[in-house]
């Protein structure tokens, strides 16, 4: 697949196509303006970090309702993330927020992505950039194949100007699909529309397969699936992360089960808007056994992210 | 998502047929409707006496019926008809061959693409260019299979038999207002019997372009598809963007006989300076199919039902129509379907998409006459609407008479979701091609019925009009 490469490996670009050399320019002035806007050391994350979060304050836009409360998080390249919580502590605010969902409305801190200022960029810049959303509820789109859809999604990832050849697409779609152990004649389905849950998120999965993001975001994909499903899923994942070992997920989850089979690096637990504990995988554990109940900022013990 | 803040740069802006051609019409009547200009229309035409008679008689008809309180807003249409040329004549004869066309006119059909279109998909063309057919043509094949395709006016000439059995009988003068104003000034249209079981495996076409500003343009056309035969027409339509109004009101009258099969398909694009009131029926006998697609893209004023009057046992009609209003547009359309004989089916999925000021209406009619046995339809009218200003009412009639007929309605609204949009641009895809993708999902049902070149071109149009219709 031609993806951008420029912003992907920036040292196996031809500088002087026209495409490319606007690709690097446009990185160079985010690099510029993240840089200004960011410019205090301790601001400066570490080469190997993709994602690092701070002190993020989000509401519900024309509305008075704070939901994330300070946040803080930062994920190095390759690693999985995960955050569990509470319902109505924030999580899935969290993921739409980090896509550039306009019904949230960030009121303080910061957001870099691969060192540049993500806030700055549209819902649609953020996913060419190489950040993925796998939602919770997946959206109908009628009378729109899941294969026209693809298209005009990897069209868009495309660097500028640049024409996707529909033979390679093809060829490309297949082969992922194979890789997930989809029907073909799914493809021909239309998006999400009278679609099973597990179909949905199947779905999600096929579209991450085939924008290979940098950073995927998943938001309770485990949610409405049974086990089945759910291993089929996972699986999933964990040939796509086994394929590009640098990219970064971030799983938000209820429930320790799909940590049984997407093992994370970090586990983060999340309370009325903040992270309040972070560690390894044996929070989640220590959390399946003990419940949210006594979670509160109070006794928060957060292990220096 | 700031919807309504964008309204002002929802550019319709594009319309690409917006160009015009330099003529000189070898005749032109005088401004507004009068006994004068119908006689003159007659003259030029070499009419039988008849149908001078039966114009001045649909002349005092229109005169007597008031202007419909209904559908879309008619207030100022008295005062644009009196400003409207009725009867332009462009050239002196119908020509066969291209080659023969004033390059003038060629040229502007060239650019439309017709020519080309003639040359690849279809069984016959037929051209009209302000009140006259320009041009005609047919296939040997088809012609040698007795198919008759010709300009309204050679009908008459050379098939005066045929034609006055058919002619104002599926939609007499006295039908509405509109019916009458055409019944008095016809001129042009096409002329279509398809003989007993012939099937033309392409379709045929016939295209309207109005050039002149003020222009009224009144096609008639009557399609007779004898048993067991079977047919595609197509229909387009343009004319250049003008700052005073033009007028096109067109009558299509349609037998489709015993068993046979017949697709009328409508792609209107006028200009938004143009009403388009149109009354279109079909006669369905016994085991007949007729299909109206019709879609609705430009005008100022649509006002149109294709219907279908289910008259022989088993008949089936079929209307799937979509329309598009833009900032400004009205398109007041639908269908009507009415079951007179037994086991007659019929079914119409409606389709509307109103933009920035766009208002669409669906207004149909489903009726059941007594006798009219075991009689199923189905009515499915969506709509989606774009953004906060945009409008669209909806007015199902249904009528039945008989106790076991089966009809079902559904209808539905929906706005184009910030949840959609967020979900497309979470893909990297742009909001103008994400709300392009929805629609073009939206109307796909209808869409994919269409030959492919004009599925395209819909798409295409669809595309444009998405343009900067977001913020």
């Amino acid at each position: 697949m031609k993806r951008r490469v420029g912003a992907v490996y920036p040292h196996l670009t031809p500088l002087f196509t026209p495409s490319r050399f606007w690709d690097l320019k446009r990185r160079i002035i985010l690099d510029k303006r993240a840089e200004r806007l960011c410019a205090s050391p301790e601001n400066r994350m570490s080469d190997a970090s993709i994602l690092k979060i701070e002190g993020l304050e989000a509401k519900v836009a024309d509305e008075d309702l704070p939901i994330l409360a300070g946040v803080d998080l930062e994920i190095g390249k390759g690693e999985i993330h995960a955050i569990m919580g509470p319902n109505g502590s924030g999580k899935s605010t969290l993921a739409k927020v980090l896509a550039g969902h306009p019904g949230y409305e960030v009121t303080s801190g910061s957001v870099l992505f691969q060192g540049s200022n993500l806030l700055e960029l549209e819902a649609d810049e953020r996913s060419q950039a190489g950040i993925f959303l796998a939602f919770q509820y997946p959206v109908e789109i009628p009378g729109v194949s899941i294969a026209n859809f693809l298209r005009t999604a990897v069209q868009a990832h495309q660097a500028d100007g640049e024409e996707l050849d529909i033979f390679e697409f093809s060829d490309i779609l297949t082969e992922r699909m194979e890789l997930l152990e989809m029907d073909v004649t799914f493809a021909e389905r239309h998006v999400n529309d009278g679609f099973s849950g597990g179909e949905k998120k199947r779905n999600e999965i096929l579209q991450m397969a085939m924008l290979k993001p940098k950073l995927a975001v998943m938001d309770e994909t485990d949610s409405g699936l049974d086990i089945d499903a759910l291993k089929v899923v996972a699986s999933g994942v964990n040939t796509l992360t086994e394929e590009d070992p640098e990219m970064s997920i971030l799983l938000i989850t209820h429930y320790q089960r799909l940590l049984d089979y997407i093992e994370p690096d970090r586990v983060h637990v999340m309370v009325d808007g903040r992270i309040v504990r972070s560690g390894g995988p044996e929070v989640a554990h220590q959390l399946e056994a003990e419940g949210y109940r006594g979670w509160s900022e109070a006794d928060s013990v957060a292990d220096g992210v | 998502m700031p919807q309504n803040e964008t309204i002002q740069d929802l550019g319709l802006d594009e319309y690409k047929y917006d160009f015009v051609t330099e003529t000189e019409p070898v005749f032109r009547a005088e401004k507004g409707l009068s006994e004068e200009v119908v006689r003159q229309i007659s003259a030029h035409k070499e009419e039988p006496e008849w149908m001078l008679e039966y114009r001045l008689k649909a002349l005092d008809v229109y005169n007597s019926k008031p202007m419909p309180k209904w559908g879309g807003d008619l207030s100022s249409l008295e005062a644009v008809l009196d400003e409207i040329y009725f009867y332009v004549r462009p050239q002196d004869q119908m020509e066969r061959s291209w080659d023969d066309v004033p390059d003038e006119i060629k040229n502007t059909f060239e650019k439309l693409g017709i020519p080309e279109a003639e040359r690849k998909i279809l069984a016959g063309v037929g051209a009209q260019y302000e009140s006259e057919m320009v041009y005609h043509s047919l296939r040997e094949e088809w012609a040698a299979q007795g198919v008759i395709f010709d300009s309204i006016e050679d009908g008459l000439k050379n098939h005066p038999e045929l034609f006055r059995e058919h002619f104002g009988t599926i939609i007499p003068m006295h039908d509405n207002k509109f019916a009458a104003m055409n019944a008095a000034v016809w001129s042009g249209g096409s002329f279509v019997y398809i003989p007993k079981g012939v099937s033309l495996d392409t379709p045929l076409q016939a295209y309207f372009r109005v050039n002149q500003e003020r222009m009224g343009q009144f096609e008639r056309t009557l399609i007779i598809i004898d048993e067991g035969a079977q047919a595609h027409y197509i229909e387009g339509c343009t004319a250049p963007v003008y700052t005073t109004e033009s007028f096109h009101s067109g009558v299509i009258e349609i037998v489709v006989k015993k068993n046979a099969r017949f697709r009328y398909t409508t792609i209107q694009n006028w200009s938004n300076n143009m009403y388009n009131l149109v009354t279109q029926r079909s006669m369905v006998h016994e085991n007949a199919t007729m299909e109206w697609l019709d879609g609705n893209l430009g005008s100022k004023l649509t006002m149109k039902y294709p219907s279908c009057y289910l008259i022989g046992e088993g008949a089936h009609g079929e209307i799937m129509s979509i329309a598009y209003s833009g900032d400004g547009q009205h398109q007041d359309t639908g269908g009507k379907v009415v079951h007179v004989a037994p086991h007659t089916t019929s079914s119409i999925t409606s389709k509307s998409i109103s933009k920035g000021t766009g208002r669409s209406t669906y207004r149909g009619l489903c009726k059941v006459h007594k006798g009219a046995r075991h009689a199923r339809s189905n009515v499915e009218c969506d709509a989606l609407l774009i953004n906060d200003t945009s409008r669209t009412d909806t007015y199902p009639y249904i009528e039945i008479e008989e106790n076991d007929a089966s009809v079902g309605h559904e209808a539905s609204v929906s706005k184009i979701g910030e949840e959609q949009l967020f979900y497309l641009a979470s893909r990297g895809i742009a909001k103008d091609e994400a709300m392009a993708m929805i629609v073009r999902g939206f109307i796909e049902p209808i869409a994919k019925q269409l030959p492919l070149e004009y599925a395209v071109e819909l798409n295409r149009l669809i595309e444009m009009e998405m343009e900067g219709s977001v913020g």
